[in-house]
Parts: structure tokens; sequence; C-alpha cells
């Protein structure tokens, strides 16, 4: 009798802890769906035209279907008057800062990758690589900002203050002007957001090698192929798709970080568009915390409005890199 | 043997054979080459750590030894008014305490519902669930920062102010607060902790799990007292990295936890955080050198060593974890 009761007590607990779990899980859920309603219920009145979308879907007129979408925000530079600003400027600072972020956390990352995975002797000094790597991940992004600060915006006052460079090639309007110390152009930022990224870049791309089953690295090493080749020409090829689907998360990581440029000093409004690596330039979540600091409603929802920008280009960054991975991961071994 | 493997070998033979073809001396020289050329890629993270730390520590030194600084004062005093003209007092603990308010704050708000989660995912939720879940959390951890700083400072602080209104007809939270700042990083932080401790119950071997159900056990007997203590050391690491990177977060706590430094733990008073103090002073609220500047170094070299202090324990603990089951 009071084994069928202890039985159906421990039956009980179950089901509540299944409820609690439940209960939890959804909750989750209802934060996401929370967020993304209160950022497009913010964010509308500046992305939408309320004119269009009542002539579209009230009154059917398909011709106004192009201008339910305020083109002008996109294409604006950012302003004092909330109607007239736009996000042009951090649009085309965020693409060019992750661009040359990418081109040097990528190759650096995955080069380090390669050497802990495929060469490195397994000893103290790569432990301590490895150890220091894991750690970095965990640096706060503001810290390396400061590392930015120093080594590249001020070049640790190697070559005069950066208002006034005491280095410089090319032409101030020249595509191909350089400076240095580098200032607060896209090349400080490039360079501190692959500070940041890097570690991330590391580690995942160290997990994709790793995947790969050794059976392979067995099979090219014991036919003559010597580290390099089986290593460029057998596993990488067949930890690429990880590999990317890291590196894509890594860039919209560094696409949505701002607290590190902050530190460099980059402006909030700026009026042009970057012409060299030294131009200065402002990027799409610095202008969202901009916004979103200011006490008037309609810069809150400007920010708002940025935001649904900035996600949706996370989204799709997101988006490709599970395409990635559902579709070029072939089965191994 | 796989197509993909057989496709390894063949190619292996050509490369063994045009490896004949070229002098072995040249190939010994490039692959010493690569080697090295990668080696230095490898410690390029060790230059970026020690760089970190010189930078910090030189500003740091610097900054104890100007003449209106006492190092005990710095490290003991509870007063940090900077910015306060004659009156300026630099002793950390407002700082700490600010953001050891909003990180177990944000602790409270994670913690149980990212463990919670972990367990359903991996014990309870069936193969299609777990897909519509993981991207879910997935979601939820890519959303930049600056996001849930604009979601604690509009909805999250509006949320409290009304619903205390409700109850109490007094709005209680400020407009600034360490109560919305430490949820937002809270659900910020949700994803480290369920994902982590996820993989953590899911490389707890099968023969455990089978263990107990041969013995008569429910699914909440397997998961609360087998597969959550044999993941126990994973399970730890991701709650001390989740904590590690609430600690760090900057651009929430800069939008929504205020700019008052100074010692509470009361959630619904503002406070300033080590990371919201460095934001104030080098968005230029003080001068570009000088105490303040300094100072924020100061704050930076604390910072860097809590969140690397606790960064360190949160491997180890995972290292220990690997070791057990890997």
């Amino acid at each position: 009798m009071s084994g069928i009761s202890l039985r159906a007590k421990r039956i009980v607990k179950n089901r509540a802890f299944l409820a609690l779990c439940l209960l939890s899980t959804s909750a989750t859920i209802l934060i996401l769906a929370l967020l993304i309603a209160s950022i497009m219920a913010q964010g509308s009145h500046f992305l939408f035209n309320s004119d269009a979308l009542g002539a579209v879907f009230a009154h059917g007129e398909l011709s106004q279907l192009t201008k339910i979408i305020r083109w002008d925000f996109l294409t604006n530079f950012a302003s004092r008057f909330p109607e007239k600003a736009g996000i042009y400027a951090a649009v085309i600072g965020s693409m060019w800062v992750c661009a040359i972020c990418a081109l040097l956390a990528l190759p650096l990352g995955i080069g380090t990758a390669i050497y802990l995975e495929e060469f490195a002797p397994k000893n103290r000094w790569t432990a301590l690589i490895d150890f220091n790597i894991r750690n970095l991940a965990g640096v706060p992004s503001i810290v390396y900002g400061i590392l930015g600060l120093t080594a590249f915006t001020r070049m640790f006052g190697l070559f005069g203050s950066d208002k006034n460079s005491a280095l410089s090639f090319g032409p101030d309007n020249a595509w191909w002007h350089i400076q240095f110390p580098f200032g607060q152009g896209l090349l400080a930022g490039g360079l501190t957001l692959m500070l940041v990224v890097l570690p991330i870049v590391i580690i995942s791309s160290r997990e994709a090698l790793r995947a790969v089953p050794s059976s392979l690295r067995q099979a090219s090493l014991a036919i003559g192929a010597t580290q390099w080749q089986t290593a460029s020409k057998i596993t990488l090829p067949a930890a690429i798709p990880s590999i990317l689907t890291g590196a894509i998360l890594a860039m919209s990581r560094a696409m949505g970080e701002a607290a590190p440029l902050l530190v460099l000093g980059i402006p909030v409004f700026i009026a042009n568009t970057p012409d060299n690596l030294n131009d200065n330039f402002t990027v799409l979540p610095f202008q969202i915390f901009n916004w979103a600091g200011r006490p008037q409603e309609s810069f809150h929802q400007l920010a708002a409005s940025a935001i649904v920008v900035l996600l949706i280009v996370l989204i799709c960054f997101n988006g490709v890199a599970v395409y990635l991975r559902q579709k070029l991961r072939k089965p191994l071994a | 043997m796989s197509a993909l493997s057989a496709k390894a070998a063949s190619s292996a033979v050509e490369l063994a054979r045009k490896g004949v073809a070229r002098s072995r001396h040249v190939r010994d020289g490039w692959e010493f080459a690569i080697r090295g050329l990668l080696g230095c890629t490898a410690l390029i993270s060790i230059a970026i750590t020690v760089g970190i730390i010189a930078i910090l520590l030189r500003e740091t030194v610097a900054f104890i030894q100007l003449p209106e600084i006492e190092l005990t004062d710095f490290l003991f005093g509870t007063t940090w008014s900077p910015l306060l003209g004659a009156e300026k007092h630099f002793g950390i603990w407002p700082l700490i305490c600010g953001t050891f308010l909003v990180s177990v704050v944000a602790a409270i708000t994670a913690i149980p519902l990212g463990l919670i989660t972990a367990i359903y995912m991996s014990e309870y939720a069936t193969a299609r669930k777990r897909a519509i879940l993981k991207p879910i959390i997935e979601i939820l951890a890519g959303v930049p920062t600056v996001v849930y700083g604009f979601f604690a400072l509009l909805v999250i602080t509006p949320a409290l102010q009304g619903a205390c209104n409700f109850l109490f007809g007094a709005p209680i939270f400020s407009g600034y607060n360490a109560g919305a700042a430490g949820i937002a990083v809270g659900i910020m932080i949700l994803p480290i902790v369920a994902s982590l401790s996820e993989d953590a119950m899911q490389s707890v071997p099968r023969s455990l799990r089978e263990g107990a159900y041969a013995l008569g056990s429910t699914k909440f007997d397997v998961s609360v007292k087998v597969v959550t203590p044999a993941a126990l050391s994973g399970i730890m690491a991701s709650c001390f990295l989740a904590i590690t990177r609430a600690i760090g977060e900057t651009m929430v706590v800069a939008l929504a936890a205020g700019g008052l430094a100074h010692m509470t733990l009361n959630p619904a008073d503002q406070v300033q955080t080590m990371t919201a103090y460095m934001v104030q002073i080098f968005l230029g609220d003080a001068p570009a050198f000088g105490v303040e500047n300094l100072s924020s170094y100061a704050v930076a070299m604390v910072l860097f060593l809590v969140t690397l202090l606790l960064s360190i324990i949160g491997n180890i603990l995972l290292n220990r974890f690997r070791e057990v089951y890997e």
C-alpha cells in the first residue's frame, strides 16, 4: 500500500517538474516574443509609411506597394530632427568595419586553429596558449576597446597624437591615404573588433577541425603527405562548412558590438561615408545606443527602427550560417 | 569506407607523387615556413593578453602615483565621486557594489530559467521540440547587447514601474535602475547557461540514465538526481562563464542602470557599474588626460582581474568535466 502511494507521489512529482519545465521554456519563448513585439511596435513609425500601408491593405492599391517602406530612413544621414534622421552612415560604417574585421580575424583565427589542432605538439606551451585563448573569450569587450585605443588609435604615442599624426601617406582624400596612428578611422575600428572576435573564431574553428575524423588524417599521412599537405588538402576542406558557420556567427557578434568602438571615440553624427581606411565612421549599434539614451520619445522610435534593421541583417547572417551547416556538411567516415 | 575518405586517400596519393617529384629538401623548407607562420599567428593571442595587461598595469600605476590618489583609498574607499570638482573621491567599492547588484539580479533571472530549460531540452523534449527550441535560444544569444539595453530602458523599467504602481500605489523603481538592467543582462546570459548546461547534460553517458531507469526511476529522478549531479561541474562552469559575461556587460548598464555610484543593494535604485563608469569617461564627460581618465584604466584593471578570475575558474571546471566524460 505504502509502496503504491510512494510511487504515486513520485509520478506526481515528475508531472509537476514537467509542468515547471514547460513553464520556464515558454517563459523563454515569451521573452523573445515580447522583445521582438516591443521593438516592432516602437520601430514601425520610421520604417513604414502608414498612408501607403492603408492604401495597399485597405484599398488594394498595389501601386503604393514600394512606398510602404520609408526608404528615407535607410538613405538619410543622422540628424537632429527625428523625421529627417536616417542610418545610412551607420549601415555603411558597420559593413566596412565588419569586412575589415573579417579579413583580419578569419585568417589569423583559422591559422591559429590549424596550428593548434594539426601542428602543435601537446606540451605545456600549447596548453598555455589554449588556456589563454579560452580566457580571452571571457574578457569584456570594453577592455579590448582600451587595448585598441592605445595600440591602434594612439599607437602608444609613437607617431604623434591621433588628431595630429606625424606619419601619413597619400593625399587626405585619396582612397589609399593612410596615416599613423590610425585615429578613429575604419582600420582602428576593424582591428579592435578583430581583437574581440579572434578568440571566438579560434575556438569555433578548432572545434570544427577536431570534428574531422582522424582516420582521414592518418590515411593521408600514411601515403606520405606532409602535415601541411594533410591540413590544407584533407582536413581543412572537410572542416570548412563548420568553420564558416562559426566565422559568420563571430561576424554577427562584431556587427553588434558597440562598447569597444565607443572607447575608441568614434563619432555619432557623421555626414559622409568613409573614403579611405583612416576616415571616420560610425556603426549601427552605437547609433542605436545614442538614440536610445535620449529623453525624447521620437528618438526612441528611431532607435527601435534601427534595431529592426540591425536584427534583419543579423538574421540574414544567421540564416546563411544555418544553411551552410545543413547543406554543406557531409557525413564523414 | 565512405566516398569522402576514398577521395581523401586518392588525393593523398596524388600529393605524395608530387612530393616525390619535387625535391624533398624544398618540401621540408616549405613545411617549416608554414609551420612557423601558423605558429606566429598562435602567438598573437599571447601578445593580446600581454598587451592588455601591460597597458592596464602601466596606466594603473600612473593613476596610483598621482598625488591626489591613495592606494588604500582606492582599494577600500566607499565613495566614488570623480567628477565632483573639489570633492573628488576614488574608492572603488561603489562601482563593485553596482556591478555585483546587476550581476546578482542577472544570475537570479538567468540561472534557474536556463537550467530548467537545459534539463527540458536534454531530458524531456522530443527531437522535434528540441529542433524548435534550440534556434530560439540561439536567436536570444545572437541579439546585440545594445538591443537588450533598449529593452531594459524602455520596456522592462516601465513594466516594473507599472507593476509597482498597481501593487503598492507608487512606482518605486526609478527611471534608471539596477533591477531592469539586471533582468535584461539575465536574458542576455540565459542562452549561455542553457546551451552550455545542455551540452554538459548531453555528454553524460547513456548508461547512467539507463541504470536509473532500470531501477524504476521517473524522468524527474533521472534528470535531477542522476544527470544533474553527473554534469555538475559542466553546469557550474556554464554559470561562471555566464556571470563573467554579466560582469563585463557594458551597453545594457550604460543605457539602463544610471550613472550614480553609491553603495546600495536595492535593485530599484540607480547604480553605476565599472563598465558604465568607463563608458561615461570615454564618451567624453571628462578631459582626455588627467585623473578621471586614468581612473578609468584602474577601474578597467579591476574589471579585467575579476572577469579573468571567474573565467579561469569556469574553464578549470569545464576541463575537469571534459576529463571525466570524454
